[in-house]
C-alpha cells in the first residue's frame, strides 16, 4: 500500500508543507499528467461499473458445456469449472467493487473529517480523547477485525461490507487531518477570524476545510484503495455478498478449484489485473495530489527538448558543462 | 523517559481496547451463530468447555453485562480462549501456539527485511531523482496496488512447478518430522522462500515510494543546503544528512502502518497453505469457527502492539529530540 | 589599492526554464574586495538572496544560473570562474574559499547529529588525512572563538538557544579559514540585543582573521553601521552602490533614499520617517523601463521607457560609486 508523503509527515507529527490558499489550485490538478492518467482510468472503471453487467455477453452464473476452457473467441477470458464465462464475471464484478470502494471511502472520509478536524481544532480533553481513539483504531490490525465482524454478521451484502470497512478504516485519515488542522489552527487568518467573533463552526467550514481539501482528497483516495483491497480479500476468503460477483469471488473459486494446479491461469489473471490497474490509477491520482500539496515533489524541467537536471546543491549553469 | 512511559501507557490502553472490542463484537450482533454450533457439538463438550464458550460469547444472558465482562477477563487471564470447532476438541490457545511461530518467522522477518530494503532503495531513488532510477517508480506503483495474495498466485504460477526448487505449498516437507535438526529447518526455509519473496516484493514497493518522497522533501531543508555548502561528499550528504532525517518519519510510518501491512501479508499464507495464523484464520472463517477467529484476532493485535513498541524504541534511538534532555 | 577578491560579471539567475522562466537576478555586476564588508540590501523579493545562492550554485530547483561569470581571485592559483568548475572542483572550493552563514539558524543545523560532528565533518571533507584529535581540537577552538564552551560539542541542536545556534553556524563558517564569508540575513531570526552582540563579535573576528564579508539583509540600518560599502538591489538589479557613509548621507537613487527613510536616524539630526509607498514588483510582470518608476516620487519621462544603466554618476562624491537612475546621468 502506497503511503503519501503528506500522510507520513503528518503521521510523524510534523506539519506537512502548508497547502496554498484554496483558490489558486483549483483545476490545477488536471494539468498534472499523473492525476490525468489516474482520472481517465478511473472514469473507465466507473463506466464499467455502470454498464458492465449490461455489456456481459453471458449471465455470469450460467453454466456452460466448455469446462475450464482457455480463452477462445466465444469466451475471451476462458471459463470456470462449471463452464461459466469469466469475461462476464469480471465485467459484472466491477459494479460491486466500485460501489463498496466508494461507499467505504465516503463513510471513512466523513468520519475522518469529523473526528480529525474536531480533535485538532478543539484544544481540550475532548480533542485529546478523539486523538487517542484514532490512534487505537490505527494500531489495531484492521483487516482481521473486518474479517471477524463481517463473518459474525448473519448476512452480508455489499452495503454491509462497505459499511464495515468504512467504519474501521477512518483512523489514518483522521490522524493526518488532525495534524494538518493543528498546524492551520495557529495561522493568522484563523486568529483573525476568531478575533472578529466568527463562530467555531463557521471557522471550521469556511476557514479550515477549504485549506484541507487536498489532504481530505488524498485520504479519500487512500481509503478507497484500502477498501477495494479489503473487499477483494474478504471475498477471496469466502466472505462476500452471495448474490453478487466481484473480482475476489472469482479468485475465491479459482483458488478453491485448484486453478493453479490445472494450469488455468486465465481464471485468476484477469481479475487480479483489474484490481491492480484500479489500484494503480488510484495511486497515480494520489501522487498527483501529493505533488500539488508538496511542490518539492514535482519533477525536473525541460528546455527545448533537452532536460536540464535539477540537482539539489549544484544549481545548473546553462551553457556550461559542470560534470 | 516520559516519552517511553507515554507510549507504554498507550499500548496498555490499546490492548485493553482490543480485548474489549473482542468482548463486545459477538454481543452486539443480532442472532446467536455460536449457540447453534455449541448445540451441535453438545454431546462431545464437557460442562466446563460449554461454560467457557458461554462466557466468551455472552450467551449467558441472565448475568449483567459487567459481570460477563469480569468473567471474560478472568478467563482470558487464565489463557482460556475457548475450544476450536475446526480442530475439535483442541483449545484455541493450543491451536494458535502451534501456528504462531510459523507466522512470526515468515511475516516478522520479511516485514523487517522489506522495510530495510525498501527504505534503502527509496534513498537512492529520492537522491538520484531525474535519473534512470525514476524508471523504477511505475513498477513499484503497480506492485504496491496488487493484492498480496494474488501476487502469491502469480509467483506460484511463474516460479513453482514440478522441477522448481520452490515448493508451492505447506510449511515443510511431509516426509520430515518437525524438530530442531538440519533436515527440518532446511525444509522449512525452502518452503518459506516463495511466500517470503511474495511478501517482500509486494510490500517493499510501498517503502520505496514513501522513502523516496521523504528524501525529496528533506532534500530542500536548510541543513542539506548547508551540507552542500560545506563541500561534503555526495555520500555523506545523502546518508548522514538527507537519509538520516528522512528515516525518522518513515520509521514512525512503519510503526503506524504495521496493522495494515500485517493484515495483508497474513493472507499470503492462504495461497501457500502455509501453516501459520493467517491460513488458520482462513480455515476458521470457512468453518465458522468463531472462538478461533477471535483468538487469532487477539493474538495478531497483541503481536502488532509488541512490534509497534519495538519500532518506538528504534525511533527513540534514532531521534535525539525524543531522548532525555542532557 | 585594494584588490578584488570576487568579481561577479553580468550574472543572470532564473527560476524555471525557457518561456516560463522568472528572471530573479538580472545582469548583476558586483565586486567584493579583499578584507571588506560589502552590504547587499533590498526588500524581500529584490533578488539579493538569489544572487548569493546563484553565485555559489546552491540555489534549489527550479533555480538556474542563466549566464554570467563569478571570477574568484585565488591568491595561490590566480583568477578562475567559479561557475565553470566541475562538481568535484566546486566541492573542494566550497567552505575552503567561501563559506556561508544562512538565514534561519533554526534549520541550518542537522537535528540528528551532535554539534561536534557537524563541525568536524566539514574539516574532514577537506582534509581527510588529518587526525581525529586535531579535528576535535579545532572544533573546540572554533566554539570558543564564538563564545561557546567547548563541552557543547556533545550537544544536539535542539539543546541550544537560537543565538547559540547562530554562533555555532558562524564558528562553522570559519572552520577552514575562508577568504569570503557570505552572510544571508544572519541575525534576522534573533532579538535585537542578540543581533547587535553577535554582529559586534563578528566585526572583531573579521579584524583578527581578515576575511571578506558579503552581508545580505533587508535592514539597511545594520549595513550602515557594520559595512564598508553597500549595494542596493531592486527588482533583480543593482540600483546603487557606494561606500556606506555616502549611501547614508548622500544617496542618489530615490529607492535608496526610501529605504533610508524607513528607519530612524542613527545619530545626528532627526530625519522624518517616510517609508516607500506601494509594494515590490512582481518578478513575472516587471514594469517597463526602470523597475522602480511606479513607486518613485521623482519619476519623469524616460523612467517608464528605458532601463537606466548602472554607471559612475556625473555628480559630486567621487568615482567609487555607481547608480542606475535617469536623474543622475552616467558620466
Amino acid at each position: 500500500m502506497a503511503i503519501s508523503t503528506v500522510d507520513l509527515q503528518a503521521a510523524a507529527g510534523e506539519a506537512a508543507p502548508s497547502p496554498r490558499p484554496a483558490k489558486r489550485q483549483k483545476f490545477r490538478f488536471i494539468s498534472n499528467g499523473k492525476t490525468l492518467a489516474g482520472l481517465i482510468i478511473l472514469g473507465f472503471y466507473v463506466l464499467l461499473a455502470i454498464f458492465g453487467p449490461i455489456l456481459s455477453p453471458y449471465d455470469p452464473d450460467a453454466r456452460g458445456s466448455d469446462l475450464i476452457s482457455p480463452p477462445t473467441s466465444a469466451h475471451w477470458f476462458g471459463t470456470t469449472h462449471l463452464g461459466q464465462d469469466i469475461f462476464s464475471q469480471v465485467l459484472s464484478g466491477a459494479r460491486g467493487v466500485v460501489y463498496v470502494g466508494l461507499l467505504a471511502g465516503v463513510v471513512a472520509t466523513v468520519l475522518a473529517v469529523i473526528i480529525g478536524v474536531s480533535s485538532g481544532y478543539l484544544a481540550n480533553s475532548g480533542g485529546e480523547a478523539l486523538s487517542a481513539l484514532s490512534n487505537v483504531f490505527l494500531v489495531i490490525p484492521a483487516l482481521p477485525l473486518i474479517i471477524i465482524v463481517a463473518s459474525i454478521l448473519p448476512s452480508v451484502s455489499n452495503t454491509v461490507i462497505g459499511l464495515v470497512i468504512g467504519l474501521t478504516s477512518w483512523a489514518w485519515g483522521a490522524r493526518v487531518l488532525r495534524a494538518q488542522t493543528l498546524s492551520l489552527r495557529g495561522r493568522d487568518y484563523v486568529d483573525a477570524a476568531k478575533a472578529t467573533g466568527e463562530s467555531t463552526w463557521r471557522i471550521i467550514f469556511f476557514e479550515l476545510l477549504p485549506n484541507l481539501t487536498a489532504v481530505i482528497a488524498s485520504g479519500f483516495v487512500g481509503t478507497v484503495i484500502f477498501a477495494v483491497l479489503s473487499e477483494i480479500t474478504l471475498a477471496f476468503i469466502g466472505v462476500s455478498d452471495p448474490t453478487d460477483w466481484n473480482w475476489g469471488t472469482i479468485l475465491f473459486w479459482a483458488q478453491s478449484q485448484q486453478a493453479l494446479a490445472q494450469g488455468a491461469w486465465w481464471w485468476f489473471v484477469p481479475a487480479g489485473l483489474a484490481i491492480a490497474i484500479l489500484g494503480t490509477a488510484l495511486s497515480l491520482l494520489n501522487f498527483g495530489i501529493d505533488e500539488i500539496v508538496n511542490p518539492r515533489l514535482r519533477s525536473a524541467g525541460r528546455i527545448k527538448g533537452k532536460t536540464v537536471r535539477m540537482r539539489i546543491g549544484f544549481t545548473p549553469v546553462l551553457g556550461k558543462d559542470n560534470r | 523517559m516520559s516519552y517511553l512511559l507515554k507510549r507504554i501507557a498507550f499500548y496498555i490502553f490499546t490492548a485493553w481496547a482490543a480485548i474489549t472490542i473482542n468482548f463486545f463484537v459477538p454481543r452486539l450482533i443480532p442472532g446467536d451463530p455460536v449457540q447453534a454450533l455449541i448445540s451441535k457439538e453438545r454431546g462431545q463438550l464437557n460442562a466446563d468447555a460449554v461454560h467457557s464458550l458461554y462466557v466468551l460469547f455472552g450467551l449467558d444472558k441472565q448475568q449483567p453485562l459487567w459481570q460477563q465482562y469480569l468473567d471474560y477477563w478472568g478467563q482470558l487471564l487464565h489463557g482460556d480462549l475457548g475450544l476450536s470447532f475446526t480442530f475439535f476438541p483442541s483449545p484455541v490457545s493450543e491451536v494458535i501456539s502451534s501456528s504462531l511461530p510459523w507466522t512470526l518467522a515468515l511475516v516478522g522477518i520479511t516485514t523487517v527485511c522489506s522495510f530495510l530494503l525498501g527504505t534503502g532503495l527509496g534513498v537512492l531513488a529520492g537522491w538520484r531523482r531525474g535519473s534512470w532510477v525514476d524508471l523504477v517508480l511505475p513498477v513499484t506503483t503497480f506492485l504496491s496496488s496488487v493484492p498480496y495474495f494474488w501476487f502469491g498466485l502469480i509467483m506460484i504460477e511463474l516460479l513453482a512447478g514440478p522441477d522448481s526448487i520452490f515448493p508451492s505449498s505447506g510449511g515443510y516437507d511431509p516426509g520430515v518430522t518437525p524438530g530442531w535438526d538440519i533436515d527440518f529447518i532446511g525444509s522449512a526455509v525452502q518452503h518459506s522462500l516463495l511466500p517470503a519473496l511474495t511478501i517482500l516484493i509486494s510490500s517493499m514497493s510501498g517503502w520505496i515510494l514513501s522513502m523516496r518522497n521523504m528524501m525529496v522533501t528533506v532534500s530542500s531543508e536548510d541543513y542539506i543546503t548547508v551540507a552542500h555548502a560545506k563541500g561534503l561528499s555526495d555520500r555523506r550528504v545523502m546518508l548522514g544528512y538527507a537519509a538520516r532525517n528522512a528515516l525518522l518519519p518513515n520509521v514512525s510510518g512503519f510503526a503506524l502502518s504495521l496493522g495494515l501491512i500485517v493484515g495483508g501479508t497474513l493472507l499470503v499464507e492462504i495461497v501457500f497453505s502455509y501453516p501459520g495464523v493467517g491460513f488458520q484464520l482462513f480455515q476458521a472463517v470457512g468453518a465458522k469457527d468463531y472462538p478461533l477467529m477471535q483468538g487469532i484476532f487477539l493474538i495478531i493485535t497483541l503481536s502488532v502492539l509488541a512490534a509497534n513498541f519495538i519500532a518506538d524504541l528504534a525511533y527513540l534511538v534514532l531521534d535525539p529530540r525524543t531522548r532525555k534532555e542532557g | 589599492m585594494i584588490e578584488p577578491l570576487i568579481e561577479i560579471k553580468s550574472l543572470n539567475v532564473d527560476y524555471g526554464l525557457g518561456d516560463e522562466a522568472v528572471h530573479a537576478v538580472r545582469d548583476v555586476t558586483l565586486t567584493l574586495h579583499r578584507g571588506e564588508v560589502l552590504g547587499l540590501a533590498g526588500e524581500s523579493g529584490s533578488g539579493k538572496s538569489t544572487l548569493a545562492y546563484g553565485m555559489t550554485r546552491l540555489l534549489p530547483p527550479p533555480g538556474v544560473v542563466a549566464g554570467g561569470e563569478v571570477i574568484y581571485h585565488d591568491p595561490e592559483r590566480g583568477p578562475y570562474d567559479v561557475l565553470s568548475l566541475t562538481n568535484s572542483e566546486l566541492r573542494e572550493f566550497r567552505w575552503a574559499e567561501t563559506s556561508i552563514v544562512f538565514q534561519g539558524a533554526m534549520n541550518s543545523l542537522n537535528p540528528v547529529h551532535r554539534i561536534g560532528s557537524q563541525l568536524t565533518d566539514a574539516i574532514k571533507a577537506h582534509d581527510p588525512r588529518g587526525s581525529r584529535q586535531a579535528r576535535e581540537a579545532r572544533a573546540r577552538e572554533l566554539l570558543n572563538l564564538v563564545g561557546i564552551p567547548g563541552d557543547r560539542m556533545e550537544s544536539y541542536p535542539h539543546q541550544l538557544s537560537g543565538g547559540m545556534r547562530q554562533r555555532v553556524m558562524i564558528g562553522m563558517a570559519l572552520a577552514l579559514e575562508p577568504k569570503v564569508v557570505i552572510m544571508d540575513e544572519p541575525t534576522t531570526a534573533l532579538d535585537v540585543v542578540m543581533q547587535r552582540q553577535i554582529l559586534g563579535e563578528l566585526v572583531q573576528l573579521r579584524e583578527r582573521l581578515g576575511f571578506s564579508v558579503l552581508f545580505i539583509t533587508h535592514d539597511l540600518s545594520l549595513l550602515v553601521e557594520f559595512s564598508d560599502r553597500i549595494a542596493i538591489m531592486y527588482g533583480g538589479r543593482i540600483v546603487e552602490q557606494a561606500p556606506a557613509k555616502q549611501i547614508y548621507t548622500d544617496s542618489l537613487h530615490p529607492y535608496s533614499a526610501g529605504l533610508l527613510g524607513s528607519f530612524p536616524a542613527l545619530r545626528g539630526p532627526k530625519r522624518e520617517l517616510t517609508g516607500i509607498p506601494g509594494s515590490p514588483p512582481d518578478l513575472r510582470a516587471m514594469p517597463t523601463g526602470c523597475a522602480f518608476h511606479p513607486r518613485c516620487p521623482k519619476s519623469f519621462e524616460p523612467c517608464a521607457q528605458e532601463i537606466p544603466v548602472l554607471g559612475v554618476p556625473d555628480a559630486p562624491g567621487g568615482s567609487d560609486r555607481t547608480v542606475a537612475c535617469w536623474l543622475h546621468p552616467v558620466r
